[in-house]
């Protein structure tokens, strides 16, 4: 569906996909990595449960909201990745936290 | 936390960075805030790094033509903010702006919006599945990280774009199964009555007809289409189109669509600017002066969310945007501001002719702007055509009435891909004009904030 372009002095940065290690550039956004990582749909929608994945990867349609570092209801087209950076699908609404609970457990 | 400057420009692309350029080379204080982490906007996307990369070759000459628009920024003095989402611009010139944790405000004696297009959204049956994503987005991964399709990839759709991109791919070493021109044949005929407008800039027509002949030349089969349509369970795994009457069908894991694009008029519309409905480009645009004047006083906007004239169209407006800061604050005279100004309104009067040409050659069909029942509208809250004739039925008159029926537009993005077509959809089953149907009313936070974000915000003044 989609590769990467080798590019010889681009760097590696490894994130975590759906639990899985994944190495891109260090420029590429989250949704670009899941993207490449093959996952498929990056959400299910929270009104019909339908797979849902990156439309715009500009920052206007919303598709590509995922839990990213534990954080839910990012725009993955708008998080340049980091080391170690771990990317979620984001499974119908999104998950109310307790105040004071650990966003990342 | 407040910042405050002379001119406030939210966006990086060719508008905002030319117009930032042209204030601090008046003397004038000014910042550019961007979500992107990188300058140049879409169309400049990544640009620094890409004239060093793999895809800056293939990206082309036009793409390049940035490198020293974002360079001269650089050199401007001008502050830069890259990583910002601004959530709220208000009427007396205050832009709120987010880094994810907390909210920088930023006062501008004036206030810049250049935001931008977007793609015209592409209502068809199937585009929500997983794998049918816009040509522009493509296009945006190859720019920034160096990503081409490699499968069963086709593109749909109309356009100077899919040309484009096609040949980027090809020269990128990409590959394209095959592009489904969508492009209504009788657009040729009426805008043909265009063509001295389009050969007043022969340069730009000269390109058009290189990619038109590159794409010939280039093996890549090409289909005439007056529907598509994506099928596919879970994900899309097959592409049909309609010629003749007669539906036809590929294998496809990758469908990219394109049918043009249109103002990103979300912030001026969140900021109360009046809007006109510009019926050859279907789609509103803030009422703008020569200048870049909004109805609200210091709110400016230049580039193609003012409606869509092009990258170097664009880079003009910004300029004249900063002269007329820079008159407003009292750092030059009317006479000079005006002086300055007429090379950048006799480039502007190259830029401009060829619109009206590109505007009716790539008219969308009638069926994309008002789709059949079936098909969804809105994406987030996933409402077909149907339930939006079915609102207008039992009363609902506008788009705001469609949002309490049945929540059209009111998901996560706030009805950026579906206000159009539900603008269309309601004229055409009322007998009204879209300028008379009007579009949703647009209310902050424009981006995702968190409730405890909003309770550390504090007002400026």
């Amino acid at each position: 569906m989609l590769r990467k372009l080798p590019d010889p002095a681009g760097g590696v940065v490894t994130v975590i996909v759906e639990g899985r290690p994944c190495e891109v550039g260090p420029n590429d956004t989250a949704a670009a990595a899941a993207l490449l990582a093959g996952i498929g749909h990056t959400r299910t929608s929270p009104v019909t449960g339908e797979p849902r994945a990156p439309f715009c990867m500009m920052g206007v349609c919303h598709e590509c909201l995922m839990v990213i570092d534990g954080v839910p209801s990012r725009q993955a087209c708008l998080v340049t990745v980091r080391e170690g950076m771990r990317i979620d699908r984001q499974v119908g609404p999104r998950a109310l936290q307790p105040a004071g609970a650990d966003a990342h457990v | 936390m407040s910042e405050s400057f002379d001119l406030v420009v939210v966006g990086a692309g060719p508008a905002g960075l030319a117009a930032a350029t042209e204030a601090a080379g008046l003397g004038l204080s000014a910042v550019v805030i961007d979500e992107q982490p990188e300058p140049g906007g879409q169309i400049y996307r990544a640009v620094e790094r890409a004239a060093r990369g793999v895809a800056g070759d293939a990206l082309g000459e036009d793409y390049r033509h940035g490198a020293g628009v974002v360079a001269a920024f650089r050199a401007s003095g001008a502050v830069y903010r890259p990583g910002l989402q601004v959530w709220q611009v208000e009427q007396e010139g205050e832009v709120l702006a987010s880094d994810g944790e907390s909210t920088t405000s930023f006062v501008g004696k004036r206030v810049l919006i250049a935001v931008g297009a977007m793609e015209r959204p592409v209502p068809i049956p199937g585009w929500t599945l997983p794998g049918v994503m816009g040509v522009g987005a493509a296009q945006v991964m190859l720019k920034a990280s160096g990503i081409v399709p490699a499968g069963d990839t086709w593109v749909a759709g109309s356009g100077p774009l899919p040309l484009l991109y096609l040949a980027q791919v090809a020269a990128a070493g990409g590959r394209i199964a095959g592009y489904i021109d969508t492009t209504p044949p009788g657009n040729r005929w009426t805008a043909a009555a265009h063509l001295g407008g389009a050969l007043r800039n022969f340069p730009y027509v000269r390109k058009g007809l290189a990619l038109r002949a590159h794409l010939k030349g280039s093996g890549i089969p090409v289909e005439a289409a007056d529907a598509v349509a994506a099928t596919g369970d879970g994900k899309v795994e097959r592409v049909r189109w309609r010629v003749g009457g007669q539906w036809k069908e590929a294998p496809c894991d990758l469908l990219l669509l394109h049918e043009g694009v249109v103002p990103n008029a979300h912030v001026t519309m969140a900021v109360g600017c009046a809007h006109d409905w510009d019926d050859r480009q279907r789609c509103f645009r803030p009422h703008l002066d020569a200048w870049g004047h909004t109805d609200i006083g210091p709110i400016m906007v230049a580039g193609d969310c003012g409606g869509i004239e092009g990258a170097r169209a664009a880079e003009v407006r910004g300029r004249l945007a900063a002269l007329a800061t820079a008159a407003g604050v009292g750092r030059i005279t009317a006479e000079e501001r005006d002086r300055r100004a007429q090379p950048l309104r006799r480039e502007l009067g190259r830029h401009l002719p060829i619109r009206a040409f590109l505007d009716t050659l790539f008219a969308p069909r009638r069926d994309l702007l008002s789709p059949a029942d079936d098909v969804v509208v809105c994406r987030c809250e996933a409402i077909t055509a149907k339930k939006v004739r079915d609102a207008v039925a039992i009363g609902a008159v506008g788009p705001n009435q469609t949002k309490a029926f049945i929540r059209s537009g009111m998901g996560p993005c706030q009805g950026r891909l579906c206000g159009l077509t539900v603008t269309e959809v309601i004229a055409e089953a009322t007998g009204k004009t879209p300028g008379e149907v009007g579009f949703f009313r647009i209310r902050p936070p424009l981006k995702p904030l968190t409730i405890g974000e909003l309770a550390t915000v504090t007002p400026a003044g």
